[in-house]
């Protein structure tokens, strides 16, 4: 591929969930808004490298692709009656008094992350249609067959055409409820992104790039919404500490270990800015609150000066909202610091969380620093056992060997 | 505008009918102000509550001549124990109504368009 063409085509993806968007309104199909987005990106790869990227590419590729999606539909017509029906659909949806932002990129949001839409297909239709990637790309990070993934794309497209899932964004009294479904979606897709080990799946690592961007995009369009700012936040500061997060033999650095000077600045000085405009704001939220905390830790010039009850407060806050016994493990890891291992260690065992990987390996860690090396090792090899990740397998066997007889 | 069947399935267990009488006379009443407030949003197509699965018969002419059967086609642990159609403007509208439909009835409700051509 030529640069000229790579160009086009990154300009292409990056005003690819916009030119669909609009697309989807303006003939109230998603396929024919799909395959007329691709028909425009053809046109732009043959003009654009001689007459040059025109002044506003997006508002140049929707147009090409209405016109496209318009011939398409009068050629077919003959065949495709409904087809000409879309030729005359006109947006009828009412102005929203309420001062929700117009924007066909949240009405395709919330359709894309629509409750009654898999939860699989609804990060699958998002990465699709808002990030433009393509399908053999979103099987590959979510390590499934294209061809699975093209049937369940498929499937809830079709289901959003015949149930008529609507396209709108949600009235201001479902607005809450429908975003944390939207906010899901884009979290989910960064820990995919975030959990895959190191090197050999660069594709998923790139999830955790295409979800910031969907953070920030959902940040434009609803600025007012503190939890979008929250997750936005929490997202930033997250991937600010990711150069420091593996070593150079691929093993897990926990965070007290890590070399801060690796850390993004840039990322952490715009994610506390976002948790400060939160702060201000005064209504939090389980996305807020874990980038408050994750503000604290990136905060600290060094391990050993993290405020520790400050950190114990918000997951206090955070267990208030949104209790889970994973909220209170990580709090345990607070009091820890706080109260010392042996409080922390009867706060964990109390939770019902033998499934879960992180649960044994903080248990591990409790009981190393209390002496108790037998129950340690017992830990550390469920800790092993229930860990998908291979960086963290790596520190786990390491730490696990290097316990005391 | 689009048509959904909005259908209550019974079972054992959990989605078994009521036998309360106290219990039974609520949910007809509140079955009954769910279906008065559905035909004045003017939304209405039809609706109904069948017998228990215990009357069913099933008829397959598919063959050389109809063979009736006693009992349904399949034997399931689930049933259609009644529907509403409603004409709406989209799913969202479908699972608001499905979802008081389900308090009032106290069942699960499944929500299907129906085709549109």
């Amino acid at each position: 591929m030529t640069d000229a063409h790579a160009a086009v085509e990154r300009i292409y993806r990056e005003e690819y969930g916009r030119v669909v968007a609009s697309l989807v309104r303006r003939f109230g199909d998603i396929d024919i808004a799909e395959e007329a987005a691709g028909e425009a990106l053809l046109v732009a790869l043959e003009r654009w490298p001689a007459d040059g990227v025109p002044p506003n590419p997006g508002g140049w590729l929707t147009t090409t692709a209405g016109n496209c999606a318009i011939d398409r539909i009068r050629r077919e017509s003959h065949r495709h009656a409904k087809h000409q029906a879309a030729l005359m659909l006109e947006d009828d949806t009412p102005h929203e008094p309420t001062g929700i932002v117009e924007d066909d990129r949240l009405r395709l949001i919330f359709t894309c992350c629509h409750p009654a839409l898999a939860p699989e297909a609804r990060v699958a239709l998002t990465l699709r249609l808002l990030g433009g990637l393509t399908v053999p790309e979103i099987a590959q990070a979510f390590l499934v067959p294209e061809t699975t993934m093209a049937q369940r794309i498929t499937r809830a497209k079709k289901k959003i055409a015949a149930a008529k899932i609507p396209y709108r964004v949600p009235a201001a009294e479902d607005l809450t409820a429908r975003l944390g479904g939207v906010l899901a979606v884009v979290y989910l897709v960064f820990n995919e992104g975030y959990l895959a080990s190191s090197g050999q799946h660069s594709i998923r690592e790139d999830l955790t790039g295409e979800a910031i961007r969907l953070g920030r995009i959902l940040r434009d369009l609803m600025p007012e919404q503190p939890e979008v700012a929250g997750l936005l936040a929490l997202m930033l500061l997250t991937e600010a500490r990711r150069p420091s997060r593996v070593d150079d033999r691929g093993e897990l650095v926990p965070l007290r270990d890590q070399d801060r000077g690796g850390w993004d600045r840039a990322l952490v000085a715009e994610g506390h800015d976002l948790v400060r405009e939160c702060l201000v704001r005064g209504r939090p939220g389980p996305y807020q609150l874990l980038a408050a905390i994750n503000a604290v830790h990136t905060d600290a010039p060094d391990a050993s000066a993290t405020d520790w009850e400050q950190i114990a407060t918000l997951y206090d806050q955070l267990y208030a909202v949104a209790p889970s016994p994973v909220v209170a493990l990580n709090r345990a890891v607070a009091v820890a610091e706080l109260d010392g291992p042996e409080v922390a260690l009867a706060e964990v065992d109390r939770l019902d969380l033998t499934t879960y990987h992180a649960w044994h390996a903080t248990r591990a860690d409790l009981l190393r620093r209390l002496g108790r090396s037998d129950e340690a090792r017992a830990a550390y090899d469920a800790a092993i056992e229930t860990s998908g990740n291979t960086a963290e397998r790596a520190y786990l066997a390491r730490r696990r060997g290097s316990l005391a007889p | 505008m689009p048509q959904y069947m909005l259908s209550v399935h019974h079972g054992a267990g959990d989605d078994a009918l009521p036998t309360d009488q106290a219990v039974i006379e609520k949910m007809f009443a509140d079955v009954g102000a769910f279906n008065e407030r559905a035909q004045a949003a003017g939304i209405w197509v039809f609706a109904g509550g069948l017998e228990p699965i215990e009357t069913a018969t099933t008829v397959d002419n598919r063959g050389a001549e109809a063979i009736v059967t006693d009992g349904p086609f399949a034997e399931s642990k689930e049933w259609l124990g009644g529907f509403w159609i409603f004409e709406l403007p989209d799913l969202d509208a479908a699972l608001t109504w499905a979802a008081d439909g389900s308090k009032a009835c106290g069942g699960r409700v499944e929500v299907r368009p129906f085709q549109s051509e």
